[in-house]
């Protein structure tokens, strides 16, 4: 069989000089569903966008063979390339959100492919647009049609976008993390939906789990070379390259309970004591309404030190907002929290203020929660006493893995590794009973993620710190908890030991969510 | 359509509010007010009694401020005790001429901003480059340099265009110009620096993988989007255009508010002043309640947000 698209030694270079792709070659036979696996700044979005000559203006791209649907592109031009855009190869961004043009209704966006390739008879496409629609299972495809893509759901955008992407039949989808920004029973969806579709398909996801469900054939990239490729089992199940490994040993399960994750030999981490007779925050019958909508509603929980509460929930479901009233950031409308002996939810600030130093917060994008034109020092030491600021300063970064050298540094020259360690360091210095996690490895890379988590895991050993964890990641949650919290539309609707509710869950919601990730 | 009513309801608001500074500035200005009205204009008894009685000076400032806004709100604008007419006669005759021109003046600012700046956005560096610096120089020239510029280059030098006066639609051009230059200047930065937001947007990618011309993106999808802040600054800006024609007016000898304008700043004639102030005070409103309705048109997401 020919293949659709065959590379070969693929160079792509940026003004920098960043070299992004150093030299890889592949093909895709048609019909063949190909992964192209790897971390942020491994050049596989990069390789993505060079098959539709969209890799940037500022790229240089140095080939000696590019073939796509039987075009050898080597020494095409715009208007060629036009051609084969979205005819010859559909595109599929993350994020329909800002993926789709937020000022056109989707009906719009998808009858432009129509429009560009001339597809069809001109009266005949708003029909064409509807039937497009149903094809990817948009209910009212009519109606949905004539919406904005704000006024549909995350799951129905991706679908809106697919469509667009496919309106013109191309022999070739590529699919740039397609369900990155997704919930995950949605992600499954749409997962499902992509393995329908006949064509052949190029997968571009650092998501092993969802590579695993829909690949045939996996190339995994590392700075700009591909370092292993194979059919999808062999590569996830029997790695060859140690890069491999890691990123294999890197991702959360089940299996990976009090193990580190950084490592390929999966070390034990340190031991911990969980103390239960010691409650350090517990939360009663709480209620929060915004309008009508019950944000949280009736939830209770207690945190021993020591322990570790996951809360798992899809978009929605209430967890960030119980995250702001376990931190006094809101005060519920209804219920009771207490922070150890204290009590936390409908007290004056004034009296919480000399408690405060007891609970802490890790965000997901600690970006925004630095202030720019502070150094490390000062993000670090801001809430520390005067005396011997810069000592105990030093003495955090160094507990996270970051030396003096980075005192001076200021948040945008850090990595997201290393700002998620300053936010760690900082949450560190008051020397909290609790730390409240919302969200805080879902922004990063899987090895770094890896990394965060055993730094979590360490601290958590060496000072008995109670963590409670929000997380959208089962996986994540199930390597860390002890107990697991499963909230729905504000409502806690299943709760128990990690290792029962997310094995062997008894509430149907649960098991749509276990099943959606299972692998 | 709740919104809408919210929008011209606050504009209302804002009118009354320079009314009144307006009146308050005439009556707290130090000296006695039948002076202040009378200005430099012919001062005897009688006139003085008129003003009394026109303006009831001996009723309670109460009543005094309820009948002025009265009067206002029934296009009333007061007498010119120089002129000895009313003074919406005095700036009735003249605001055609300006009219005209910051209307002619303001599609040469459209055109002139959306021309550079879509066949410039995410161009090669040396014609963006190229473009913007000819752009910084009419934003940071005057009007009137530009209108004498304008003046020597195209009339006296090529006798394309009349010197002065308002004969003709071809005397129109280059004052309207030497007021559009700067503008569409200033303009044509901030949709540029849209645009080219825009085109680096993902729906952009998106559009292009549809095998779309960079044109079509542009046309099709980053204008729109770029156009959100030009219209808010486009609003504003054709208001200052109003104080701008002012000073062009005089350049090109053209009849106009500006002369109106500057004769009653030189005589004191405090009522057209105020009424030119009044004048102007509306137009600002009309011009930014049009943008906030234009946002509407625009962007989907903000009705949404509006009706909720």
């Amino acid at each position: 069989m020919k293949p659709l698209v065959s590379i070969v030694d693929l160079h792509v270079s940026f003004p920098g000089p960043v070299h992004a792709v150093r030299g890889i070659s592949f093909d895709i036979l048609p019909g063949e569903r190909v992964a192209l696996v790897g971390e942020s700044g491994s050049g596989k979005s990069v390789t993505a966008r060079t098959l539709v000559g969209l890799a940037g203006p500022t790229a240089s791209v140095r080939v000696q063979r590019l073939v796509v649907d039987g075009h050898d592109t080597r020494d095409f031009t715009e208007r060629h390339w036009r051609r084969l855009r979205g005819r010859g190869a559909g595109l599929v961004l993350q994020d329909a959100l800002v993926s789709l043009d937020p000022l056109r209704t989707v009906g719009r966006e998808i009858g432009e492919v129509l429009r560009t390739h001339d597809i069809g008879e001109r009266r005949a496409r708003p029909t064409r647009v509807t039937e497009l629609l149903d094809a990817v299972h948009v209910p009212e495809p009519a109606l949905r049609a004539k919406q904005y893509p704000h006024q549909l759901s995350g799951g129905l955008r991706q679908r809106a976008l697919i469509a667009s992407a496919i309106a013109a039949d191309p022999p070739l989808l590529i699919a740039d993390e397609p369900t990155t920004a997704l919930d995950v029973t949605v992600q499954a969806q749409i997962l499902r939906l992509l393995a329908e579709r006949d064509g052949a398909l190029l997968l571009v996801s650092h998501d092993l789990s969802v590579v695993s469900q829909l690949a045939d054939r996996v190339l995994v990239m590392h700075d700009g070379r591909i370092v292993e490729q194979g059919p999808t089992a062999r590569v996830l199940t029997a790695p060859e390259h140690r890069y491999t490994r890691t990123l294999l040993a890197a991702v959360p399960t089940a299996a990976s309970r009090g193990k580190r994750l950084s490592t390929v030999e999966r070390l034990p981490l340190p031991p911990r004591v969980v103390d239960t007779a010691d409650v350090v925050l517990r939360a009663d019958g709480v209620h929060k309404r915004f309008g009508t909508r019950h944000a949280v509603n009736d939830v209770s929980f207690t945190l021993a030190r020591g322990e570790t509460l996951g809360v798992v929930g899809e978009s929605g479901s209430g967890k960030t907002t119980l995250a702001r009233i376990a931190l006094a950031l809101t005060e519920p409308d209804g219920g009771t929290v207490r922070l150890g002996d204290v009590p936390w939810s409908g007290v004056r600030e004034r009296l919480r203020r000399p408690h405060r130093r007891r609970i802490q917060s890790v965000a997901q994008d600690p970006l925004s929660s630095f202030d720019p034109r502070y150094t490390v020092e000062k993000i670090v030491g801001e809430p520390l006493p005067d005396a011997d600021r810069r000592g105990r300063v030093v003495e955090l970064l160094e507990r996270v893995g970051l030396g003096v050298t980075f005192l001076r540094r200021r948040p945008r020259d850090l990595s997201g590794g290393q700002r998620q360690r300053v936010a760690i360091a900082r949450a560190l210095g008051p020397r909290p009973d609790v730390l409240v996690c919302d969200e805080p490895v879902s922004a990063l890379d899987v090895s770094i993620q890896a990394q965060i988590l055993d730094l979590l895991a360490e601290i958590q050993a060496a000072d008995g710190t109670a963590l409670l964890f929000i997380s959208h990641d089962l996986g994540v949650v199930h390597h860390l908890a002890d107990r697991v919290l499963v909230m729905k539309d504000g409502r806690v609707i299943e709760r128990g030991p990690a290792s029962r509710v997310l094995t062997s869950p008894t509430h149907e919601y649960t098991r749509e969510l276990v099943a959606a990730v299972a692998r | 359509m709740t919104a809408v009513l919210k929008r011209l309801g606050g504009s209302v608001l804002v009118l009354w509010a320079a009314a009144t500074a307006a009146y308050l500035a005439l009556r707290l200005s130090p000296g006695d007010t039948v002076d202040t009205l009378v200005g430099d204009g012919p001062d005897t008894p009688q006139i003085r009694a008129a003003i009394i009685a026109d303006l009831g000076l001996d009723k309670p400032a109460v009543v005094q401020y309820l009948t002025y806004l009265w009067r206002l709100l029934h296009g009333d604008l007061g007498r010119s005790y120089v002129l000895q007419r009313p003074v919406v006669d005095v700036i009735g005759g003249q605001v055609w001429p300006t009219v005209k021109l910051t209307l002619l003046a303001s599609a040469f600012c459209v055109v002139i901003a959306l021309g550079l700046a879509v066949l410039t956005a995410g161009r090669g560096r040396w014609l963006r480059g190229f473009v913007s610096g000819v752009e910084l120089t009419v934003v940071s020239a005057p009007a009137f340099l530009i209108g004498i510029l304008l003046l020597s280059l195209f009339s006296f030098r090529l006798g394309w265009f009349p010197v002065s006066g308002d004969r003709d639609a071809a005397a129109l051009v280059l004052p309207a110009l030497s007021l559009a230059l700067p503008l569409g200047g200033l303009l044509s930065q901030v949709l540029r620096e849209g645009l080219e937001r825009a085109l680096e947007e993902p729906f952009a990618l998106t559009a292009r993988a549809r095998g779309l011309t960079s044109y079509a993106v542009v046309a099709r999808h980053a204008l729109r989007h770029a156009l959100l802040p030009t219209v808010t600054l486009a609003g504003t800006l054709i208001g200052f255009m109003l104080s701008a024609a002012v000073v062009v007016e005089r350049v090109f000898g053209r009849p106009g508010l500006g002369e109106v304008a500057t004769e009653a700043v030189g005589n004191k004639d405090i009522p057209v002043v105020l009424a030119v102030v009044m004048l102007a005070a509306a137009v600002y409103v009309a011009l930014s309640t049009l943008a906030d309705l234009a946002y509407l048109l625009i962007d989907p997401r903000l009705r949404k947000e509006a009706a909720a």
